[in-house]
């Protein structure tokens, strides 16, 4: 195999992995939305996400292999993961529970209620209808695949052909409606409150909202994204597993920050926007890390939280160090100032000048 | 309008550190009055405010606004007839959302809030109109973050907030206790302003005996959990920081504690 060739294979399989990295990253922006919504809007550490993911991929995979309509069966598994979030939303302002514990005891008592909904602890999916056999053979018949795959061809990478567009193609729009959704949604009467309660209970709670609902609506609205996205990964992976969802708050709070580093939050539809954006290059940043030749795939979880660390501290520590500078710069200025005005004084008694 | 009838309430209740906060006080503000509280720490003006507003419920008494019993009404039913102004310029207003939303938010104080947009253009006309009665520029601002306001800017807002959905009481815990001299007098004078405007029923809490004298029809002192001195409208009129301090000793007995009950 000569260099030339070589080259081309890399690139070929480099692609392949960004490919399928982009595409579980949209579906995972589902998730870091939810996530989103619970950490940042209602600044409600939300570890429910952990059971609700799994709630979402085993209803919708029970219900796949029992031959509803995926759909339907995904739409199912949105409701359920609203009840779970619901459930942490009472124990939490009903029950007064700590958040973090709501969110712990709830996670824990979904593993078994998961373990309940599957009979087992896992359910293949593979040669069933999902939802996105059924999208992809759609956008086959429509001509979308093989006209992309042209694309592909004829800047030479022809031999990388992802087995169909319609996954990533629809994702995108279905992520996008929901993202944008949730925007109108944080603009409405009610979603305004419910910012207000993560940002400011006491006020909004003066002026007449029931922040006890709201916590609870929006821990509902978290968690039924977040199981939204659980169904859809167990359709594109083929499988549910009762352990898929270890972690899974992590992952989405790495795609939050990453993205609202990289893109910024000046607006609600900015940082939507962002939380999206970080949720597939932390995907690309895992994929590019595992093709490392010494880390495994079980490494992926020091992977992530690693990363999160970097997203938490780099932007600190970056900030300091510039900070530092624009100090030592500072007082350089003054000492010549000091120095250049003490000059003048030695040669003609000039008059005090202030320069600040 | 407000009526307050026997309120007792007590700390710590059946411990060592058991403290009679409100002493049986009864209290009646009639439409349109502007009573102000004064006395000395601990003496249960902010307790006072925070049974009104339902904060905490009293031990025994009961608490009419407009003629309903709204002693165990939650606080944020209550809210709906009741406009609050914090002593924490940052305790009015959420810091994270813009001037617009936040206005959108107590605009829908008084009504059920739903999916409709917050900030639509209509209201964003009503918002620039009402924000122009602070004078401070801020109708220029609406889209800016209410984190990034001034001290001042912020409580100016938070009054205005609380004000001009019209609620059937108003309630300024030490608002201006909290800013320095200059941004305490705009906010004294748009106090006067706003209250006057739509002629609030109005209870303002302050430590600041000329504020007390300067502001409002009545004044009530308090000391110990009881009301020990009101002043009527007509009495009022004459009242100043010496003869409220002799009245105060006359009653009591003992000077008052001047811890912060400034005189200036």
């Amino acid at each position: 195999m000569n260099e030339e060739q070589r080259l081309t294979e890399r690139m070929i399989s480099m692609f392949t992995a960004i490919f399928g990295s982009f595409e579980a990253g949209i579906i995972y922006a589902i998730m870091a939305l939810g996530v989103y919504l619970s950490f940042r809007i209602l600044d409600f550490p939300d570890l429910t996400v952990d059971g609700s993911f799994v709630t979402g991929a085993a209803l919708s995979a029970v219900l796949i292999a029992g031959g509803v309509n995926p759909f339907l069966a995904t739409i199912l598994a949105l409701f359920a993961g609203f009840a779970a979030g619901c459930m942490t939303g009472l124990l939490h302002t009903f029950g007064k529970i700590n958040n973090l514990l709501s969110g712990i005891l709830m996670m824990i008592a979904l593993y078994s209620i998961n373990l309940r909904i599957m009979g087992r602890s896992n359910i293949p999916l593979l040669n069933m209808e999902t939802s996105f056999t059924k999208i992809g053979g759609f956008f086959e018949n429509i001509g979308v695949d093989s006209f992309f795959n042209g694309l592909l061809t004829a800047v030479g990478l022809g031999d990388s052909l992802p087995g169909t567009w319609g996954i990533l193609i629809f994702m995108i729009i279905v992520t996008l409606v929901i993202k944008w959704l949730t925007d109108l949604f944080l603009q409405t009467e009610i979603g305004l409150a419910v910012r207000a309660t993560g940002n400011n209970k006491q006020m909004i709670r003066s002026f007449s909202a029931n922040t006890n609902l709201l916590t609870i609506l929006g821990l509902g609205l978290s968690n039924a994204l977040v199981a939204f996205s659980g169904a859809l990964i167990a359709q594109q992976g083929g499988f549910a597993d009762v352990g898929m969802g270890i972690g899974m708050i992590v992952i989405g709070l790495a795609s939050v920050i990453i993205g609202e580093a990289l893109f910024g939050t000046k607006s609600i539809a900015r940082a939507t926007l962002a939380v999206i954006g970080g949720s597939i290059i932390y995907r690309i940043v895992v994929t590019l890390a595992l093709r490392v030749e010494f880390l495994d795939p079980g490494d992926m979880k020091v992977i992530t939280a690693l990363i999160v660390i970097i997203a938490l501290t780099a932007p600190k520590i970056i900030e300091q160090s510039k900070e530092k500078k624009r100090k030592a710069r500072r007082r350089q200025e003054r000492l010549n100032m000091i120095k250049a005005s003490a000059e003048r004084k030695g040669e003609n008694h000039a008059a005090f000048k202030s320069d600040s | 309008m407000l009526h307050l009838n026997q309120i007792h309430k007590i700390f710590n209740e059946g411990t060592p550190d058991e403290k009679i906060a409100i002493d049986h006080v009864n209290l009646t503000l009639n439409p349109g009055d502007f009573v102000t509280v004064i006395g000395s720490n601990g003496a249960g003006k902010s307790t006072l405010m925070n049974i009104i507003s339902g904060v905490l419920v009293p031990d025994v008494g009961d608490i009419h606004i407009d003629g309903k019993n709204v002693t165990t009404m939650s606080e944020y039913k209550r809210s709906k007839m009741i406009g609050r102004v914090f002593q924490d310029p940052m305790a009015g207003t959420a810091p994270s959302m813009t001037i617009e939303e936040n206005l959108a938010m107590a605009y829908s104080r008084n009504k059920t809030r739903t999916f409709r947009r917050g900030v639509t253009k209509k209201r964003r006309d009503y918002f620039r109109e009402v924000l122009e009665s602070l004078h401070l520029g801020l109708e220029n601002r609406l889209s800016a973050k209410v984190g990034l306001l001034s001290g001042g800017e912020r409580q100016a807002l938070s009054l205005l907030m609380a004000t001009f959905t019209e609620p059937a009481i108003l309630l300024l815990d030490e608002h201006t206790a909290a800013l320095d001299p200059s941004r305490a007098e705009l906010i004294t004078n748009l106090t006067r302003e706003i209250v006057g405007k739509y002629q609030l029923t109005t209870l303002m809490v302050t430590h600041n005996m000329q504020q007390a004298i300067d502001l409002g029809n009545r004044l009530i002192m308090m000391d110990k959990g009881q009301i020990i001195l009101e002043v009527d409208a007509v009495n009022k009129k004459n009242l100043t920081i010496e003869g409220l301090l002799e009245e105060f000793k006359r009653i009591r007995g003992v000077q008052m504690a001047s811890d912060r009950a400034v005189l200036s």
